[in-house]
């Protein structure tokens, strides 16, 4: 199967060769050909580019390095990447001169892990065709239903609109507005944990919790952790060590990690989808995402970065932290 | 919720973070009108309720506090103008997010006390470790390195 659009890769070469950018920002084949990683090409290197539909991982944290380097690069930016992009623009991490942000459009990407649990094993290429996908396999070709198979994060897609883009490698796909994949079903995860008691939260979350091995890997693919220094990378304040006696380090790490991207979470769903342990770490973020859009007014990280954030500001009227034990006792 | 009646001897450990310019000052003045308050309350002086890190809070809990409250100037007296209308909004998430992972939502406090309610610092006071002792002792967010 192709691994990249022609018209995509000519798009690239001309950008390189007319002296927009010196490298493209995208991906690159692994050992099998759906663990695809982020990479960096340069004129020579193009032929090895690919952009396909298992090329999932938000691009934009790598932006904050590339765009401070000499020259300037192009990215590959999916419609949700845009988001953190705009985001990490508001904070003035990325130096948006330097980076050329060619939109791509996505019809949702493939987990193979998902494929490999329907009994799709052997997996050499995919493709997504409408409502199903295209499995080459060892064993030959097999489908599926596309709702089965994506990522937690398309499935719950806040849009395939670009926020931000200097050009469009497909204008025809683009959508007027940014509607969402499932209507307002992003926080039905959310509501469902809030509906239990608090005894049934707290083994749910003990259950989820108590696995996280403290690989760090949700926290180093976030485009919006990416402190040059880490709370929890400081071994003299004793937060950074894994204990294995009970869940306090987790509870710990992932309240304030989750606290520390509150109001600044763009919804990109990587950390849930590098969980080796699947743990359902969204659920944490929209927690935040739908208190604040309760409590101060819809705010969506990355959508406008004209609009003020809702930790940095406030209104006279703001409810009292007591509203918390007001809501329904539970 | 665990309900402890059977351990009356249990002493709830307290953290009270005060901002120095109202509460503490507020504590004071409640020591210095003779109005009591339980000694199992920890006063720790910040310079604002926005200096309050909700790192502070869990790590309290984690080192063995049963009950957290957070007391600063009324919204609008802050000394600073605006510190306590910050704290407020990462209060209200904080507070919202551990009732969401199922700690009881009882264990955490914000209360407004200006220097010169001394009586209301006494009574917010004893009213809170009352709650706590009633709740027991904290279980959901403690780390057994950290205890005896
Ligand atoms: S917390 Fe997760 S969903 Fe939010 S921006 Fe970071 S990686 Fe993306
Ligand atoms: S990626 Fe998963 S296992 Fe790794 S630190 Fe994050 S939650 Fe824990």
């Amino acid at each position: 199967m192709q691994r990249i659009n022609d018209d995509v890769l000519n798009k690239c070469r001309d950008l390189i060769e007319n002296g927009t950018c010196d490298r493209v920002l995208a991906w690159e084949e692994g050992e099998f050909c759906y663990d695809v990683t982020p990479a960096v090409f340069t004129g020579d290197t193009l032929g090895k580019m690919i952009y396909d539909d298992f090329c999932a991982a938000n691009q934009s944290k790598y932006l904050i390095d590339e765009s401070h380097k000499e020259g300037r690069i192009a990215a590959l930016l999916k419609p949700c990447d845009t988001y953190s992009f705009n985001q990490l623009l508001k904070e003035n991490r990325i130096k948006r001169e330097n980076v050329y942000v060619l939109g791509v459009p996505c019809d949702g990407k493939i987990d193979a892990e998902k494929a490999r649990g329907l009994g799709i094993k052997g997996i050499l290429g995919a493709e997504i065709d409408g409502d199903t996908v295209a499995f080459e396999t060892i064993y030959g070709k097999k489908t599926c239903s596309k709702k089965d198979v994506l990522h937690e994060k398309c499935l719950s897609c806040k849009g395939k609109k670009h926020m931000i883009f200097d050009e469009l490698t497909d204008p025809e796909k683009e959508p007027e507005t940014a509607v969402p994949e499932n209507g307002t079903s992003r926080f039905d995860g959310v509501s469902k944990l809030e509906n239990m008691t608090a005894e049934e939260r707290f083994r749910f979350w003990r259950g989820e919790l108590s696995r996280c091995i403290r690989c760090n890997a949700c926290r180093n693919v976030c485009p919006a952790c990416s402190c040059r220094q880490c709370v929890f990378d400081n071994p003299a304040s004793g937060v950074s060590s894994k204990a294995n006696t009970n869940d306090f380090e987790e509870n710990l790490y992932h309240i304030i990690r989750a606290f520390h991207v509150a109001g600044r979470c763009t919804d990109c769903g990587e950390c849930t989808r590098v969980c080796p342990e699947n743990i359902p770490l969204h659920l944490l973020n929209r927690k935040f995402i739908k208190d604040i859009n309760e409590l101060y007014g819809e705010y969506q990280a990355g959508y406008d970065t004209a609009l003020d954030a809702p930790l940095t500001s406030y209104t006279k009227q703001d409810a009292e932290p007591g509203i918390v034990h007001e809501r329904g006792v539970r | 919720m665990q309900v402890n009646d059977t351990n009356k001897e249990f002493r709830p450990l307290i953290v009270a973070f005060c901002c120095n310019w109202c509460s503490y000052a507020g504590a004071d003045l409640a020591g210095s009108s003779r109005l009591s308050y339980p000694a199992d309350v920890k006063i720790i002086r910040v310079p604002c309720s926005c200096r309050v890190n909700p790192m502070f809070i869990l790590r309290a809990f984690q080192r063995g506090a049963d009950g957290v409250i957070i007391a600063g100037c009324h919204p609008g007296d802050c000394h600073y103008t605006s510190g306590n209308y910050f704290a407020r909004r990462r209060m209200t998430l904080l507070f919202s997010m551990l009732d969401y992972l199922g700690i009881e939502r009882e264990r955490t406090r914000v209360e407004w006390i200006s220097a010169a309610e001394g009586a209301k610092f006494s009574a917010t006071m004893n009213e809170f470790a009352e709650t706590i002792s009633r709740l027991g002792e904290n279980r959901r967010l403690e780390d057994l390195r950290c205890k005896e």
